[in-house]
C-alpha cells in the first residue's frame, strides 16, 4: 500500500486519465455505470489529494521526477539542472488541488441524475474527467512547458464542455467558439512566453528558471504576455466577456468546474509573479497592475450583474467580480513584497485573506451554480423573469441557495465573510480607499442575491409551477455537501487559516525554498 | 488556539460568539413579538393590506419580476450603465481588441516602471 501511495502524485493524474480513456469503452456496454465510474474515480483522486495535502503540510513540499531512477532524484549526478518533467507539490499547489478533487468529486456526483436524460454522456465524462486531469497537471507541476500542455487539455476539454448542450439551441456553440478563441490566443502568448524562457535559460523547470532569473527585456515581454493572458483566463475585467457566455451555457455541473478552472489560472498568475520572478520584477508597479484588475473586476463584475434577469449569467458575472477580491489580496502581497515590515504588518495577511477566498469561492460559487442548474433541471429556464415561488417546491434547494448567497455577499457567520474580513482589514492598511470599494461590492452583491432569491423562490407558487418538485438525490448530495463546507468553514475559518492557508502564502512568498526544493540547499 | 477565533490582522473575529449572540438576540425579538399588539385577530380586515381604498391585486399578479427590481438604481446611473453594456457587444473580435489593448497597456506601464 506504501508504495502505491508513494507513487500519490502520479495517480492524481493517471486515475481520472485512465478513466477518461476507459469511460468511452464502457459506455459501449453500460451506458449507466459511466456516471459511477467518474464519481468512483474522482472520489478516489479526493482521497489521494487529501493523502497528499497531509504529507504536504506536515513534511514539507514533495517532487515526483516522472520516469528518473528516484522519485525524489531530481538532479542526477553529473547534472546541473533538472531535464525530467517533475510535479512540485508545496502547500500552494496542493491548496488548490484540494479545490479541484472535492469540485470534480461533486460534479461527478451532482451530473449523475442532472445530466441522465442526455445522450452523449460517455463523451461527457470523458471530457469532465480530462479536465480535473488537465487541472491537477497545472497545479501540480513544476515544468513551465508540462502547465502549457495542461493549460492546453484543459482549455479544449472546456471548449467541448461548454458547447456540450448545443443540440437544445445554438449558443452552447456559440459560447464554445469564443472560449476557444480566447483560450488559443491565450495558449499561443504562453507558448511564446515560454519559448523566451528556453531560448535564454535552456531550462522549462520553474524553480530552475528562477534561480537564474535576470529580468532582461525579453523576461518582460514573458511577464507582460503571461500576466494579461493568465488574468484574461480567471476573468479580471475587461478581459472577462468570454466569462458569462461560457459560464452561463456550460452544464450546471461544468460550469462549477470552470470556476476552478479559471481559478488554476489565476493560481498560475500567482506562481509566475511569486515563485517564477519574484522580487526580481517590480513588485510595486506588477502589484498594482494586479490590484487595479481586481478592482475594475469587483465593481465591473457586480454592477453587470445587477442587471442581469438570467441567472446563470448574473451568477457568472458575481464570479468575475469575485475574482477581484481574489487578485486585490494577492496583489496588495505582492506590491509590498521587497518592504519586509509592510508584509508582516498587513502584506501576508492581505495574501491569507485572497488564498482563502479562492477556496471559498470555489465552494459558495460552485453551490450557487448548482442550484441554478437545479433550477434549470426543473423549470427549464434561466430566465428570473419566468421564475417565482420555487421555494414551495423545492425547499432544500432553496435553502442551499440562501447559504450560497449568504457566503458570497459576505454575510456572517459563513465562509465569505471570514476571508473577506481579513481582505478588508488588511487592504485597510495599504490602501483605505481599496478596502471601502471591495465592502461597497460586497453590498451591491447581497442586493443583487436578494433579487435572485425574490424573483426565483418567493412570491405564490405560480401556476405552471404547481407540480414542481424538488430536485434527485445526487443532485441535493452535491449539494449539501458544499453547503456543509460553507458552513464549517464560516464556523472554523482560523483551522483552515492557519493549516492550510497560511503555509500556502508562505510557499508563495518564499522563492528561495521553491528552488531549492528542486536544486538542493534546504 | 482559540477554537473559532481568526485573526484578521488588526483584529480578531469569532463566529461561535457570533452565533450565540445572534440565538440570543432571536430568542429575545421572539419574545418582543410574542408581547405584541393583544388586540390582533388573525384572517380579519386588520391583517390586509390598504392599497388607498383600491381592491388587492392577485398575489400572482403582484410578484415583482426580475427585470423590474432595481429599476430606480438602473435609472438613477444611467450614464454609468449605457456605455457599460455597449461595451459587452457579444462580439469575439472585440473580446480579442480588449485583450490586445490590456497587453499594450501592460507593456507599457512595465516598460517604463
Amino acid at each position: 500500500m506504501s508504495s502505491i501511495l508513494m507513487h500519490a502524485p502520479a495517480l492524481v493524474i493517471a486515475l481520472p486519465l485512465l478513466a477518461a480513456f476507459f469511460t468511452p469503452i464502457l459506455g459501449r456496454f453500460n451506458r449507466k455505470t459511466i456516471s459511477w465510474l467518474a464519481s468512483f474515480t474522482l472520489g478516489l483522486t479526493l482521497l489521494l489529494t487529501l493523502f497528499i495535502a497531509k504529507q504536504v503540510l506536515a513534511n514539507g513540499p514533495i517532487v515526483y521526477v516522472f520516469g528518473g531512477t528516484e522519485i525524489g532524484l531530481t538532479l542526477p549526478f553529473g547534472y546541473t539542472m533538472p531535464i525530467r518533467i517533475i510535479f512540485q507539490i508545496d502547500a500552494m499547489g496542493i491548496f488548490m488541488g484540494l479545490i479541484t478533487a472535492v469540485v470534480a468529486f461533486l460534479a461527478a456526483i451532482y451530473s449523475i441524475s442532472y445530466m441522465e436524460q442526455h445522450t452523449g454522456l460517455d463523451k461527457y465524462y470523458t471530457l469532465l474527467l480530462l479536465l480535473a486531469t488537465s487541472m491537477f497537471g497545472m497545479e501540480l507541476t513544476g515544468d513551465i512547458f508540462n502547465f502549457f500542455v495542461f493549460f492546453e487539455i484543459a482549455s479544449i476539454s472546456s471548449v467541448a464542455l461548454v458547447a456540450f448542450r448545443s443540440t437544445i439551441s445554438g449558443e452552447p456553440a456559440e459560447a464554445g467558439l469564443k472560449y476557444m478563441v480566447v483560450s488559443s490566443i491565450s495558449a499561443l502568448m504562453v507558448l511564446f512566453a515560454i519559448g523566451l524562457f528556453y531560448g535564454q535559460y535552456d531550462a522549462l523547470n520553474i524553480a530552475t528558471i528562477a534561480s537564474v532569473m535576470q529580468f532582461t527585456q525579453l523576461d518582460k515581454i514573458a511577464l507582460i504576455l503571461l500576466v494579461t493572458v493568465l488574468s484574461m483566463k480567471a476573468g479580471s475585467v475587461p478581459m472577462h466577456m468570454w466569462t458569462p457566455d461560457a459560464y452561463s451555457e456550460a452544464p450546471a455541473a461544468i460550469t462549477m468546474v470552470l470556476v476552478a478552472a479559471s481559478q488554476a489560472s489565476l493560481y498560475a498568475l500567482f506562481r509566475i509573479t511569486f515563485s517564477l520572478y519574484n522580487v526580481t520584477l517590480n513588485t510595486i508597479t506588477v502589484g498594482w497592475i494586479i490590484i487595479i484588475l481586481g478592482v475594475l473586476s469587483m465593481f465591473i463584475g457586480v454592477t453587470m450583474a445587477i442587471i442581469q434577469s438570467d441567472i446563470k449569467r448574473l451568477m457568472a458575472y458575481h464570479a468575475i467580480s469575485q475574482t477581484g477580491y481574489m487578485l486585490l489580496g494577492v496583489g496588495v502581497g505582492l506590491a509590498v513584497l521587497t518592504n519586509p515590515a509592510a508584509l508582516e504588518s498587513y502584506g501576508i495577511k492581505a495574501m491569507e485573506g485572497g488564498i482563502f477566498h479562492i477556496m471559498n469561492h470555489a465552494m459558495y460559487k460552485g453551490l450557487l451554480f448548482l442550484t441554478a442548474g437545479s433550477l434549470f433541471y426543473r423549470t427549464g429556464t434561466r430566465d428570473l423573469n419566468r421564475m417565482g415561488g420555487l421555494a414551495h417546491n423545492m425547499a432544500y434547494t432553496a435553502t442551499f441557495f440562501i447559504i450560497g448567497a449568504a457566503a458570497i455577499a459576505g454575510i456572517p457567520p459563513f465562509n465569505g465573510f471570514a476571508s473577506k474580513l481579513i481582505i478588508y482589514e488588511s487592504v485597510y492598511q495599504f490602501n483605505p480607499l481599496l478596502s471601502i470599494i471591495a465592502m461597497l461590492v460586497s453590498i451591491l452583491t447581497l442586493a443583487s442575491f436578494v433579487k435572485v432569491f425574490h424573483s426565483a423562490f418567493l412570491g405564490p407558487q405560480l401556476e405552471h409551477y404547481k407540480s414542481v418538485q424538488e430536485v434527485p438525490k445526487s443532485m441535493v448530495l452535491a449539494m449539501a455537501t458544499l453547503a456543509c463546507i460553507i458552513v464549517f468553514f464560516g464556523l472554523f475559518p482560523e483551522l483552515i487559516v492557519k493549516h492550510i492557508v497560511h503555509p500556502a502564502v508562505m510557499a508563495l512568498i518564499d522563492q528561495a525554498r521553491y528552488t531549492a526544493t528542486i536544486l538542493g540547499g534546504i | 488556539m482559540h477554537i473559532g477565533l481568526l485573526e484578521t490582522g488588526s483584529g480578531y473575529w469569532n463566529a461561535l460568539i457570533w452565533v450565540i449572540t445572534a440565538v440570543i438576540i432571536g430568542i429575545g425579538v421572539l419574545w418582543l413579538r410574542n408581547k405584541g399588539q393583544e388586540n390582533y385577530k388573525k384572517n380579519t380586515d386588520q391583517t390586509k393590506p390598504f392599497l388607498s381604498g383600491n381592491p388587492e391585486v392577485s398575489k400572482e399578479d403582484s410578484h415583482v419580476g426580475a427585470s423590474h427590481i432595481y429599476w430606480g438604481f438602473t435609472e438613477a446611473l444611467k450614464k454609468y450603465y449605457e456605455p457599460l453594456v455597449k461595451l459587452h457587444t457579444g462580439n469575439i473580435n472585440d473580446y480579442s481588441g480588449w485583450i490586445v489593448l490590456m497587453m499594450a497597456i501592460i507593456f507599457i506601464i512595465v516598460g517604463v516602471s
